[in-house]
């Protein structure tokens, strides 16, 4: 990038806002996906939504990638910078803007962390549910742009059921608003839905309307331990067949039960084949019943030892000791590749066990823990990078895995998006007009390809005249188009 | 020269999930990703790549992190950051490249080394605080002084009348059989600024049937040396230790300053590849034997007061004893034995108050900010008295609450179980002095 570009870029957001030091590319050259990286050519800090148009306009007249960057605790690549890009750094953006008491709204700027959200609306027994296992330090913007879910997500949804409206800065530079504090609201296209989980490819959100609900009266956390997954597996499905909604229903399996024991020194039992972690909520009598059934469920199917947190506190070391699994797992080997296969609930046991067979099929460690009761797994590869031989058998691994969730009818990914890890699967799971549908919103919205172009899918194949529909049709295609 | 590589083993642990920012002092003051835990191991990783040579930026970096080893407690995956940070350092001073390395040499081989020089230091500053300080002030030299050396003088806590280590004798027995055989350490700031602290420590022992060892050789720990690179005079002063301690067949070596005992316990680990097998020995079994008071006294069931103190009390975690040490909960459980005092939990009890062994000398700017936020949680709690156990935090939040104008005093946490003792015997008259002095200040 020339200098020019970073004299205006600093005529934008003033001098100190864009940082070119070797360090601070560097610092910013990751987020936290495994084994992926890139230098940005700058780092421009914004503090208006003015400012983020003026920059996304000169990143047309230069030509120039811009990354919008949150926390950088993404799992799929998407903050990490293309070669000519610049990186958008959002995460200063931290005000509350608005509580609204009467029609439980908040309005927020996109650098707010998840669980500061959580904890100021709260104060108002108000309840924003989203709480992915890096709540402490992820923004909502970050959330937003990845429709990031969490262990919550089984009774309350995924953060795109609490966007209600968004300011947006499209790719070409306009500042747009959509949505509003209606809870009806059906006009024109869904727009809404489009931008929330565009990976900060089709806009960069400035600010972010969210919808609250009152805060549940009570809570019970329940731990269950089996001698094997299968049990745990057979138990999800009972609950959720006995229709009992758990506000969380996560299962681990014995390597993550003892790296998480190792890190959180909880006093779990280190040989449980797997444990479940089950929080139910609500009016108080409600808790007390389903606890009830929920007891009884585990106990039918073999569950070794049943325990319900004594306090508050304990409760929330069991959930905080859950959403540390995927950080606890680095303990065993120097890299740890997270992946985020999910499958209709009713197939967990079977896709568990599949996973099982395949990691041992090529002698490679995989830990696996998930959101049991919506069907996200996240089968987890201990090795180590510097191992290149391990490493291909950990891509087969997880290209057969995909291959199977896909089969069962899941998806490549329940949360974590696509970004740059899993862009070669995305064929696997859509038809090829689907992902033109996807590509010709993207060339729509930004003709140069300036907002973190590269993520997702790659821009390039445009057939004219029929469309191939089928995978099988796309590989007797691929030879013309190359 | 030795071989300065970090071990890539303790590098590629970090899985850069971003666990630790939240956490990190230094990145909550500018929210830029190379100030944090994150930046910080990823630099170093560049750096011992070769794919960044040490640059005047890197070296900033590294000592602008406090070593707090927040990051490390909150750390999923156990990456040892505070060994990542102490080796990178030693490696800017060893191959010479930080600027300052002369000073900080001098400081650390003259000052700190020898007993004696430090404490002629500590009484010409005595002198100074007495008598001199004023002068200045009246003649107006100060204006004239450079700002780092009139800040220090701000810094520095009172200089006691009396330092520990003269009054104390080598040996103390207990008023009756003895249970353990218990060394003590005296330390450089503890002796001569905090020297009534040694003494109620000592005095709490005997309390607790300790006959207590103190000998007369002991050296300065090295710990703040060691933090700030300067590896060599460390473990010069470490086998000093080793050997004086070694004298005697000790239970225990009873530390009351948090960053001392820290580094204590890791002398075997510094003296791992030593050649000299019996030094190497010596070394392990101090670091197996060396305990924070408050951990030690826990163990032993300590003795509980039963004379009522009527104070409400906070507790500051000192990140040695907090992060690195994991003693958490025992000086806690020491401080609410005491009947009639009202405990009130601090706020970020375990966020760094901004002292960071000579950090708030060398980076006042930076060192005040973060002082800043934990004096507001401090006033918050509405207590009378801030306890700690570590010098440097004593007198860095001092420091602070006299900034702010605020008359609540500061302890360790073993002063205040003496006073109960005394209080109990009603013997000591100026501790319990220094009790009702406190219920005079209010209102
Ligand atoms: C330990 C750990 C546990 C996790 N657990 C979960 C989980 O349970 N559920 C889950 O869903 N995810 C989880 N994640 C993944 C990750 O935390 C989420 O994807 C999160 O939403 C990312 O937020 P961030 O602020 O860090 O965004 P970043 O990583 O900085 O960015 C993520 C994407 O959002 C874009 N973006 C950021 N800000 C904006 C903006 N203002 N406008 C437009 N685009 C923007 C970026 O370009 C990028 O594509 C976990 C990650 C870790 C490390
Ligand atoms: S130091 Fe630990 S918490 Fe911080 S990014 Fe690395 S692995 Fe995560
Ligand atoms: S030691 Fe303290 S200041 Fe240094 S990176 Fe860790 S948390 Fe931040």
């Amino acid at each position: 990038m020339d200098a020019k570009v970073i004299r205006r870029l600093e005529e934008i957001v003033g001098k100190e806002k864009v940082l070119t030091s070797i360090e601070n590319r560097i610092a910013y050259s990751y987020d936290a996906t495994p084994a992926l990286a890139g230098l940005p050519d700058a780092i421009v800090i914004p503090e208006t939504p003015e400012h983020v148009s003026q920059i996304l306009k000169l990143a047309n007249e230069e030509k120039f990638i811009v990354v919008p960057r949150g926390s950088g605790t993404g799992l799929s690549g998407g903050s990490v910078p293309s070669s000519n890009s610049i990186v958008l750094l959002m995460n200063r953006w931290r005000k509350i803007l608005e509580i609204d008491k009467e029609n439980l709204t908040a309005l927020v700027e996109p650098g707010v962390i998840t669980a500061q959200l959580h904890q100021e609306v709260e104060k108002y027994g108000l309840f924003y549910p989203p709480d992915p296992g890096s709540m402490t330090i992820s923004t909502i913007g970050g959330n937003v742009a990845e429709n990031a879910g969490g262990l919550r997500g089984l009774k309350y949804g995924v953060t795109k059921n609490y966007v209600l409206g968004l300011e947006v800065v499209l790719p070409t530079g306009e500042i747009i608003n959509i949505g509003g504090k209606n809870v009806k609201d059906v006009a024109g296209y869904n727009l809404k839905d489009v931008l929330i989980g565009s990976e900060g490819t089709l806009g960069v959100f400035t600010k972010i309307l969210l919808k609250l609900i009152p805060k549940p009266q009570s809570s019970r956390t329940l731990l269950a331990f089996f001698n094997s997954i299968k049990e745990a597996g057979k138990t999800v499905a009972d609950i959720i067949a006995s229709h009992i909604t758990p506000a969380t229903l996560e299962f681990l399996d014995n390597t993550t039960i003892r790296c998480v024991e190792d890190y959180a020194r909880l006093g779990l039992p280190t040989n449980a084949g797997a444990l479940l972690l089950i929080e139910v909520d609500g009016h108080p009598a409600q808790v007390e019943e389903e606890s009830e059934k929920i007891e009884k469920i585990c106990v039918k199917n073999g569950a070794t030892d049943y325990k319900i947190a004594k306090s508050e506190n304990e409760a929330l070391k069991l959930k905080t000791a859950r959403r540390s699994a995927f950080a606890a797992l680095a303990r065993v080997k120097p890299t740890t590749i997270l992946e985020d296969a999910t499958v209709p609930r009713s197939f967990v046991p079977e896709m568990v066990e599949k996973i099982q067979e395949i990691a041992n099929k090529h002698q490679i460690i995989i830990g696996n823990f998930g959101h049991a009761g919506d069907g996200n797994l996240h089968p987890t590869a201990l090795t180590d990078e510097r191992d290149k031989e391990e490493m291909k058998k950990v891509e087969m691994a997880f290209e057969e895995i995909f291959d199977y969730a896909i089969k069962l009818g899941g998806t490549i990914t329940g949360e974590h998006g696509v970004g740059l890890a899993k862009k070669k699967f995305l064929e696997k799971q859509f038809a090829e007009p689907a992902i033109e549908f996807m590509r010709n919103i993207k060339r729509v919205l930004d003709p140069n390809g300036i907002l973190n172009t590269g993520k997702i899918f790659e821009l390039k194949p445009r057939c004219e005249g029929r469309l191939p529909s089928s995978r099988e049709q796309i590989e007797k295609y691929a030879n013309l188009w190359t | 020269m030795k071989d300065l590589k970090i071990p890539s083993d303790l590098i590629v642990q970090c899985m850069h999930c971003g666990m630790c920012l939240p956490v990190c002092p230094t990145y909550n003051l500018n929210f830029l990703e190379k100030s944090s835990p994150r930046g910080r191991i990823r630099l170093i990783k560049e750096v011992e790549d070769g794919a960044l040579p040490i640059t005047d930026d890197f070296i900033d970096e590294m000592y602008f992190c406090l070593d707090c080893q927040a990051c490390q407690t909150v750390c999923p995956a156990g990456v040892k950051y505070g060994k990542l940070v102490e080796s990178a350092r030693i490696k800017i001073f060893e191959l010479g490249f930080d600027r300052q390395a002369l000073v900080k040499k001098m400081i650390f081989r003259i000052v700190f080394a020898s007993k004696f020089v430090f404490k002629m230091i500590a009484r010409f500053v005595k002198l100074y605080q007495k008598s001199i300080s004023k002068f200045i002030r009246k003649i107006k030299i100060d204006r004239v002084l450079p700002e780092k050396l009139i800040r220090v003088e701000e810094l520095a806590p009172k200089i006691s009348d009396k330092f520990s280590d003269e009054i104390l004798p080598e040996i103390l027995k207990p008023n009756g059989e003895a249970k353990y055989k218990v060394g003590f350490l005296t330390g450089c700031f503890m002796n001569v600024m905090y020297s009534e602290i040694n003494i109620d420590s000592v005095e709490v022992l005997l309390e607790n049937m300790c006959e207590v060892y103190i000998p007369r050789n002991q050296a300065c720990c090295g710990s703040v040396m060691a933090h700030y690179g300067d590896i060599k005079i460390a473990k010069e002063l470490a086998k000093k230790n080793i050997i004086e301690f070694s004298k005697y067949k000790l239970d225990a070596i009873v530390v009351n300053s948090a960053g001392c005992g820290a580094f204590m316990k890791e002398y075997g680990e510094l003296f791992k590849d030593e050649k000299d097998e019996s030094l190497r020995e010596k070394a392990e079994n101090i670091s197996e034997i060396t305990k924070d008071i408050n951990e030690f006294l826990y163990e032993i069931g300590f003795k509980k007061p039963n004379a009522e103190l009527d104070l409400k009390v906070t507790y500051h975690d000192a990140c040695h004893l907090a992060h690195t040490q994991k003693i958490t909960s025992q000086p806690r459980e020491i401080i609410k034995s005491i009947p009639g005092v009202k405990f009130v939990e601090l706020n970020e009890s375990t966020w760094c108050c901004g002292s960071a062994g000579i950090y708030n000398i060398l980076r006042y700017e930076d060192s005040m900010k973060i002082l800043d936020r934990k004096i507001k949680n401090i006033l918050e709690t509405n207590a009378e008295i801030v306890l700690t156990a570590n010098p440097g935090c004593h007198a860095q939040i001092e420091y602070g609450l006299k900034k702010a104008g605020v008359n609540m005093k500061v302890m360790h946490p073993i002063s205040l179980l003496n006073i109960a003792y005394k209080m109990m015997k009603n013997l000591d008259k100026d501790l319990v002095e220094s009790y009702n002095e406190i219920l005079r200040n209010r209102d």
